[in-house]
């Protein structure tokens, strides 16, 4: 899929999130998000986009959410798409 | 009128905890306080002769036939007027009765044309019941004095027609059309012999009508006559079913002869409609016998082809070996399905069965993608439950209504009367919605407040209106303290209070009065019983989830939730949405809305399925379009829906399916879609198949079959026979062991089952041990989440934005006579109301263009750009245009963007910049899309149809 319509999709999703005050409940806002919504070959998309450093313009937060929650938005295991 | 005959008590039932006891004719009955005599007569088995009383309105005692003694009262009141007390005994019959009531017989027959033998009404006419009731032997007036019965037929409507000479005045239908419709197009003009009922000084067509029946109904004589019985004669037979277009569910008696429907009568018993219809249920079923259908199944190789008919046989087995093919080279993941909000529970139930038991995967979505999922994610997020809190009824005890983003008398007609009805009784409203839709001003209704907002600023507006009780001192603290979260309601209520949203600061951002603002928000929150209803101009923004949520903070704040008369109701837009979300049509919940993730869920189905359902969520609509021009998705089956047409940004669509290896339609009609198409399975009409659909209001409605379906198999039948072929069973022998499956698996439906509902109606989800009967209204002692949760919502412009070379906003909504992408009404007389698409611009922005009424103007995106008529009006602001997407060659969603809605990717329909300029052709893409129309037309197999849309 085209890295940049995530990027624009996962920047909405922190844009919600941001709005919370406690940054660790917007990173698992976001990162939850990611991975109750979206279909797992999103997920390894942007996670390999951004390993690649090819997520121009990607909001910090998701970038936070990214590093810190990797494990959750990519568990390694559940590749089915 | 129904013509099979159905016991009418003459005046409308009233509810009281007091009784009131009385005999009539010496039979004893027990009675509601308030109830009249003629009605307590009809209970106690006398049925009093009457004219002008019916019980779907409030008697008016204009005929005198009904006529009654009562003991200790002189003369002889009318029973349709008079109350019952205590005690009362009333004689129905005596010699004086008879003769006085042979007397206003005998007036009435002098001026009524004697041609009963040959009158469309013969057999099912209450003045020639009434006449053989009375006795009425000889007329002693002659029928050559002053009369009638010259006056010509107004045959304008398409649906009914109007002759005056049979017309007795009784005010029936005028009082229908202002009780009952809230229209108020019928008067009667003149007094005394003279006075005669008209459509104002026109025609009916020309007049204020909209055509909904309730006159037609409500009429005692053959002067209000549906043509389609006046052609086809009285029935012989009647079926109770459900209509099949908007989220209302109202229910219908298909009054039929044989296999063919005679005419559709809106049913008293309904429990959403009670006996109210509007002109789309009552009157535009004629698609379901239009020339177009395709009633055999087709296959072809590719969308260049000529379509291929073939045997159901040979349709299932070539499906099956497609899609089987494209998941060993691509994958399993390369293969899902979309659902129907316009098909069956039990039909969409089994759509995400064969996605995730014999695709093996969650790909699976529904329309309601592109309408209400907002809805669905901001109310189970804040309340616990992904449905409205309320059922239609509530509204009679609702005191402030503010309607946001919905436009009920065009896409919900017979709630919204409901909503009139309520209105003229006092109740106020407050409307939120870029243009001024017709409920801001109509006979005897003024909204308190129209807030006008720009576009896109929705989630302004509503923190401005919670700001305001914040900081005014307007929060229902109790309710909070009791019944929310109170960590979750301090973060809100620190992030509300901030002066980012007061109603001020935000003027500048939404166009909308600050004044009018603090106003509004004053009248909802001190409102005895405050009532929010929304709809798609809610959902479909970048900020759709949000605003759901901030309306769930604004209820929850000033408590008007958990009793009658408030809540947050979302008005759905087509049959069924609340259903089809229900029913796990979406790539991340099984039935019930339970994640996918869930291993306990997931155990459940797996159990009754036999198979193991993945535990990941799939891929959303725009995301299957992304993945298919990605080539990770090659197959799609399409149940019931036009996706070319109702989604977004169209050429993007087009693309994706044509970049699909088996693209499988599931219609009634050669859709847009189908037009991409490699199989061809043609659907069931709704009178052609059992199933329930669930409405608005959580209702589940039973939809029954009239007649056989035209192609052979009912929808059911066909997903689940594609399943045998790719190699799982699903042995149902008919659509109730589908619904007792689904009762089994789903914890709100556990008491659900085709007999419960036969013998009940209809039943509001939640249906279990807990609420046998089913739940009207939600949230009562408590949230389903337990705890009502708060969430901060944070006003995020949208990227869409006017700017100099695309300065206009160009919004979208829909029209009373024409349904979603007009498949259905486009094949019926409906066309005689709205026969193209045109774009609504404000005078000012014309006049800057050079733009004279009615010309063709260019719509421009930085998608893309399509051509209709233009039409002045002041509904909307200067700055935004409007207009409706219910003809495909109008290519309004060719313009329409890729941006959707951050938690749900539902599209941001309501929000486009545009550029609009004069312009004498039709567009690049109309150009295109007729090209199409015509090479797809010539594809299709010559006996067959050949007028392809
Ligand atoms: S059809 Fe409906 S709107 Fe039209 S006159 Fe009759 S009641 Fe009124
Ligand atoms: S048209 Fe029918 S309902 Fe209306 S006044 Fe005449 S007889 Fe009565
Ligand atoms: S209001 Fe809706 S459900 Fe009722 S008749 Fe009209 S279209 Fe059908
Ligand atoms: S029915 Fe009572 S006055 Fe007409």
């Amino acid at each position: 899929m085209k890295i940049e319509k995530l990027v624009m999709m996962a920047n909405a999703i922190a844009a919600f999130f941001e709005a919370e005050p406690d940054r660790e409940i917007a990173i698992d806002g976001v990162s939850s998000h990611l991975r109750r919504f979206w279909d797992p070959r999103m997920r390894r998309q942007l996670v390999e986009s951004v390993d690649a450093g090819q997520c121009e313009g990607l909001n910090a937060l998701v970038r936070a959410a990214l590093s810190e929650r990797r494990e959750q938005i990519w568990p390694s295991a559940t590749a089915s798409g | 009128m129904y013509s099979i005959h159905e016991n009418d008590p003459g005046t409308p039932i009233r509810i009281s905890t007091k009784r009131v006891v009385v005999t009539v004719d010496g039979t004893t009955v027990n009675v509601p306080e308030g109830t009249s005599v003629m009605r307590a007569a009809s209970l106690a088995g006398v049925n009093v002769p009457k004219l002008c009383a019916t019980d779907q309105l409030e008697a008016f005692g204009s005929c005198r036939l009904c006529l009654v003694e009562i003991e200790g009262r002189r003369g002889y009141p009318a029973s349709c007027t008079t109350l019952v007390e205590p005690g009362m005994k009333i004689r129905t019959q005596s010699p004086e009765l008879a003769k006085l009531r042979r007397g206003v017989m005998e007036l009435y027959i002098s001026d009524h044309p004697l041609d009963c033998l040959t009158c469309a009404a013969n057999g099912n006419c209450e003045l020639q019941e009434m006449a053989g009731k009375v006795g009425l032997r000889e007329v002693r007036y002659g029928y050559d004095g002053e009369n009638h019965l010259n006056a010509d037929k107004d045959t304008s409507n398409p649906y009914f027609s109007f002759d005056p000479s049979k017309c007795i005045v009784c005010s029936r239908c005028v009082r229908a059309c202002e009780e009952t419709q809230g229209t108020f197009a019928l008067t009667v003009l003149g007094r005394g012999f003279d006075s005669k009922v008209a459509p104002g000084t026109t025609s009916f067509l020309e007049s204020e009508c909209v055509s909904c029946g309730a006159c037609v109904q409500a009429c005692p004589t053959a002067t209000l006559m549906e043509k389609s019985l006046e052609d086809g004669g009285q029935p012989d037979h009647v079926v109770a079913t459900t209509c099949a277009y908007c989220g209302v569910g109202c229910s219908f008696r298909a009054e039929m002869k044989g296999s063919e429907v005679v005419r559709m009568v809106p049913d008293k018993q309904g429990g959403a409609n009670h006996g109210h219809s509007c002109v789309k249920g009552r009157f535009a079923w004629g698609y379901a016998t239009h020339p177009d259908r395709i009633t055999t199944p087709m296959i072809r190789a590719s969308i260049d082809d000529p379509w291929r008919e073939v045997s159901w046989d040979e349709a299932f087995a070539h499906t099956a070996s497609e899609l089987r093919r494209i998941q060993s080279k691509y994958g399993d993941g390369a293969i899902g399905a979309i659902t129907s909000s316009r098909c069956t529970n039990e039909e969409t139930y089994l759509v995400q069965k064969l996605v995730r038991a014999v695709f093996r995967n969650n790909n699976v979505d529904t329309c309601a993608r592109v309408c209400h999922s907002p809805t669905g994610y901001g109310l189970k997020a804040t309340l616990g439950e992904s449905a409205g809190t309320q059922n239609f009824d509530s509204v009679d005890h609702a005191d402030v209504m503010i309607v946001i983003g919905a436009n009920p008398t065009d896409a919900h007609p017979v709630f919204a009367s409901r909503m009139k009805k309520r209105l003229r009784e006092g109740a106020q409203l407050i409307v939120v919605d870029p243009r001024r839709i017709d409920l801001v001003r109509q006979p005897h209704i003024q909204a308190a407040y129209h807030l006008q907002l720009r576009p896109g600023t929705n989630v302004a507006v509503i923190n401005a209106l919670a700001h305001v009780v914040v900081n005014e001192g307007l929060l229902n603290e109790p309710f909070v303290r009791a019944r929310c979260e109170g960590e979750a309601f301090e973060k809100w209520r620190a992030f509300i209070a901030g002066e980012e949203n007061s109603p001020e600061t935000l003027e500048a951002v939404t166009g909308v009065p600050a004044a009018h603002v603090r106003a509004a928000a004053r009248l909802y929150a001190k409102a005895g019983n405050g009532a929010i209803y929304y709809g798609l101009g809610v959902t479909e923004h970048s900020q759709g989830s949000t605003m759901v949520i901030g309306i769930a903070n604004l209820a929850m704040a000033c408590g008007h939730i958990g009793r009658p008369g408030v809540g947050v109701n979302p008005l759905r837009g087509q049959n069924n949405v609340q259903g089809s979300c229900d029913m796990g049509s979406f790539p991340h919940e099984l039935p019930g809305y339970r994640h996918v993730s869930d291993p306990a869920v997931r155990a459940l189905f797996e159990r009754e399925w036999g198979v193991r359902v993945q535990p990941e969520p799939g891929l959303r609509i725009p995301n299957m379009f992304d993945a298919a021009l990605d080539d990770s998705f090659k197959g799609l089956y399409v149940q019931g829906e036009d996706i070319a047409q109702s989604d977004p940004d169209t050429e993007n669509v087009l693309a994706a399916l044509r970049s699909m290896e088996c693209v499988i339609v599931q219609d009634l009609f050669i859709t847009e879609t189908a037009k991409y198409a490699h199989v061809f399975l043609p659907g069931a009409s709704f009178l052609e198949k059992d199933g329930t659909f669930t409405n608005a209001e959580r209702r589940i409605n039973r939809v029954r079959k009239v007649k056989p379906p035209l192609a052979g198999l009912a929808d059911w039948e066909v997903t689940a026979r594609l399943a045998a072929a790719m190699g799982v069973p699903m042995p149902y022998t008919h659509p109730s062991e589908i619904m007792d499956e689904i009762a089994r698996l789903t914890p709100t439906f556990t008491g659900v089952s085709y007999e419960k509902l036969d013998r009940l109606g209809s039943i509001q989800w939640p249906c279990n041990d807990q609420a046998p009967e089913g739940t009207p209204v939600m949230h009562m002692q408590q949230f389903v989440r337990g705890k009502g949760k708060f969430a901060v919502t944070r006003y995020v412009p949208t990227t869409e934005r006017a700017n100099r070379e695309f300065p206009l906003l160009l919004t979208t909504g829909r029209i009373l006579t024409q349904y979603n992408v007009g498949a259905q009404t486009r094949r019926t007389a409906n066309m005689i109301w709205h026969d193209e698409d045109v774009l609504e611009i404000h005078p000012h922005d014309a006049e800057q263009r050079g733009i004279r009424e009615g010309e063709r103007v260019e719509i421009r995106s930085r998608i893309g750009a399509t051509v209709m008529r233009a039409l002045l009006t002041e509904r909307v602001q200067p700055g935004v245009v409007y207009t409706t997407f219910h003809h495909p060659e109008s290519g309004a969603n060719v313009v329409t963007t890729e941006n959707s809605d951050w938690a749900t990717n539902c599209p941001e329909y309501k929000v486009t910049a545009v550029q609009v300029r004069k312009s004498d052709s039709r567009s690049q893409w109309q150009r295109e899309f007729d090209a199409v129309a015509v090479e797809q037309a010539g594809l299709l197999p010559r006996h067959g149809s050949d007028t392809a849309e």
